[in-house]
């Protein structure tokens, strides 16, 4: 049915939901989408294919992983040597962590560049926002499992970090390690977190997509609808989903098959040994440039707030810029350059979490931070004015 | 904290005389040698591997434990069910206590875990001067430097090397140039069935393609995997791209 454009309106979609699973489907398939939407706009349904290959191993893995600090070491070792396609399933869960976070913060940056938060998305954006902390919440914890030796002087860094809050430090680091160090309640707590929280995200998930298919999905140019010219996302953009999810599937497979020492730490093959403390302490690639800000304040509490604060700030993005419609488009080349520098910031933060924090790095990480937070706090509220028509 | 503090001092010192004692405490570049593993469509020589097997069994495991690895593991080196079971009765593992309280042994069975050497860390500790000899399972995946460096370790002794006391055997490419480990290898540790000339060379480097299986038993399977699995994927993006082609073109740009 490779049709023309066509335009439909919500009340047709909403008497179609009315009869049947088939009938709805049959709805979102004739959801009217913006006819300009890019290949930035095909990010989503890759994630929902990485969530749903996530949730599938997961569960496998389930099956044949012990939360003991005694034998969890040992029942992943028995995953990877053992059970049949052991290998294969870790290998899928492993890969599509990394996938699944660089596709969110390439959605996230999507969704920065283009003003996807702008009213009547707030609702998406927000959504979205709590699906990253959810979902860095989830990889935090899975990384605990298989009780490494990161695994377990992470947990002991991120309890220390926690502990470090006022008032009520102590006792959360105690809820959350269930004693002074990590051990056999902290991997029951986190097993039950990191199986928990997968189910919660996939509701979130239906939750997101419920929202953008209520307000409409936001389009490269900004503009309504009504101005675009609107396609049916079913053949349209399924068929574009379709190839993007076969393309990233290609990467996937390069990645965790030829190159997987690219995301696999490998000090984590070590069993967790509370009496060796190594070296470098450092977390999966997509917490470095949140490690770094950590570090790159002298004072505990400082640097807990300046890293949460940075996925914090996240929230408040819609009302950093609050310019409704775009009287005085921004320039592209004002938008893409500081979108880059935002980027630029952040992996050079990434890149001094990396190393030890002194002399030129704890510098690098500095100004980093603060490209990171410019973006946030002067850009986009001096953007907003711009676009308001008054000149900043 | 203070303990730390002191510790790290110490090692500080100890680091600022192994750096005065000598030019570069740094272990020295090892020569990168050819793996059949070692690229990324590579393959492990199975027959080295095997060969590798008895250097281990023969040199490594009276120190070394490979604690990960069950007997029925050793079928994926290319060995048929019976030959697994007769290479696993070959080893003795414990079997709980008799009646006056004595560990008893008994010949392994595949589905049996390798023995440890040791009876536990205190043992291990003891008989190696205070140094507890590593588990190899996964040593190629966490050894800096992999298996050229490992290689150019297991060669890299002086011809007649001794114990120097405090600091071990001299070999550049350890960490300060000293390691607590003796020269395991002398050459006709074993007897290679195929007629190789087992030489210190030659079983280095069987052993270390040995233990490289060992760190990564289902790497020549990942590959296969990835080669099929990536050709089925382009074929696929081939015809979504046409298709993707197909649908978009009634659209005016």
């Amino acid at each position: 049915m490779a049709g023309k454009p066509f335009c439909q309106n919500g009340q047709d979609t909403e008497q179609a939901a009315q009869s049947g699973l088939g009938a709805r489907a049959m709805a979102y398939g004739r959801l009217p989408l913006p006819a300009d939407l890019n290949w930035l706009w095909v990010v989503g349904a890759v994630l929902c294919a990485v969530l749903a290959l996530m949730v599938l191993t997961g569960l496998s893995l389930t099956l044949a992983y012990t939360p003991d600090a005694t034998l969890a070491f040992g029942s992943v070792e028995g995953i990877e040597r053992r059970l049949p396609a052991g290998w294969l399933l870790r290998a899928m869960h492993m890969t599509g962590a990394s996938f699944f976070m660089l596709a969110l913060y390439i959605h996230l940056l999507r969704g920065l560049y283009y003003r996807s938060y702008q009213p009547p998305r707030m609702g998406v954006w927000i959504s979205g926002c709590v699906l990253l902390v959810m979902a860095m919440v989830t990889a935090f914890a899975g990384y605990v499992l298989p009780w490494g030796q990161m695994s377990y002087w992470g947990a002991d860094v991120a309890g220390k970090a926690v502990g470090a809050l006022p008032l009520i430090g102590g006792w959360l680091e105690g809820v959350f390690l269930g004693g002074d160090t990590p051990g056999t309640p902290t991997l029951h707590r986190m097993f039950a977190l990191h199986f928990g929280l997968a189910f919660l995200i996939m509701a979130m998930v239906v939750g997101h997509i419920t929202a953008v298919h209520a307000r409409g999905s936001s389009s490269p140019s900004g503009r309504p609808i009504t101005q675009t010219g609107a396609l049916p996302f079913h053949p349209y953009f399924t068929v574009r989903d379709m190839l993007a999810t076969v393309l990233v599937a290609l990467g996937f497979v390069a990645v965790l098959c030829f190159w997987p020492d690219i995301i696999v730490e490998s000090a984590n093959y070590r069993p967790a040994n509370p009496l060796h403390t190594p070296a470098d302490i450092e977390p999966e690639w997509y917490f470095l440039p949140f490690y770094g800000m950590m570090q790159a304040v002298p004072f505990k509490l400082g640097g807990l707030l300046l890293s949460g604060g940075a996925v914090a700030v996240l929230f408040a993005v819609p009302w950093l810029d609050r310019a409704a419609g775009s009287l005085r488009p921004v320039p592209t080349m004002v938008k893409a350059g500081a979108l880059f520098l935002l980027v630029v910031s952040a992996v050079a933060t990434a890149c001094a979490g990396l190393h030890h924090m002194q002399g030129g790095w704890l510098l690098v990480a500095r100004l980093g931070m603060v490209g990171y937070y410019a973006y946030f706090v002067l850009y986009l509220p001096l953007c907003s004015r711009w676009q308001q028509g008054k000149t900043a | 904290m203070s303990a730390r503090m002191f510790l790290t001092m110490a090692a500080g010192l100890l680091w600022g005389s192994s750096v005065l004692a000598q030019p570069a405490g740094m272990p020295a570049q090892a020569a990168r040698q050819h793996w059949s593993f070692a690229a990324p469509l590579g393959h492990f020589d199975l027959a080295a591997v095997q060969r590798g097997y008895a250097v281990f069994a023969g040199s490594c495991a009276s120190c070394h434990s490979l604690s990960q690895l069950h007997f029925s593991d050793f079928a994926g080196m290319g060995l048929q069910t019976p030959e697994v079971v007769a290479l696993a009765a070959t080893w003795q593992v414990p079997d709980g206590l008799d009646a006056e309280g004595r560990l008893k042994h008994r010949a392994a069975r595949p589905d049996d875990a390798l023995p440890s050497p040791y009876s536990g860390p205190e043992a291990a500790l003891l008989a190696n001067q205070g140094v507890v000899p590593p588990d190899l399972s996964r040593i190629l995946k966490v050894y800096p430097g992999g298996a050229d460096r490992l290689y150019a370790l297991l060669c890299g002794y002086g011809p007649q090397s001794e114990r120097q006391k405090g600091r071990g055997f001299f070999n550049p490419y350890a960490i300060g140039h000293f390691t607590a480990m003796p020269p395991p290898l002398h050459g006709n540790e074993v007897k290679y069935a195929d007629g190789t000339v087992p030489d210190v060379q030659a079983e280095a480097r069987d052993v270390t393609t040995f233990l490289a299986w060992v760190s990564a038993p289902h790497q020549d399977q990942r590959r296969r995997l990835g080669v099929g699995v990536g050709l089925y994927l382009c074929f696929l993006a081939v015809l979504f791209a046409i298709l993707n082609r197909r649908i978009w073109s009634d659209v005016r740009k």
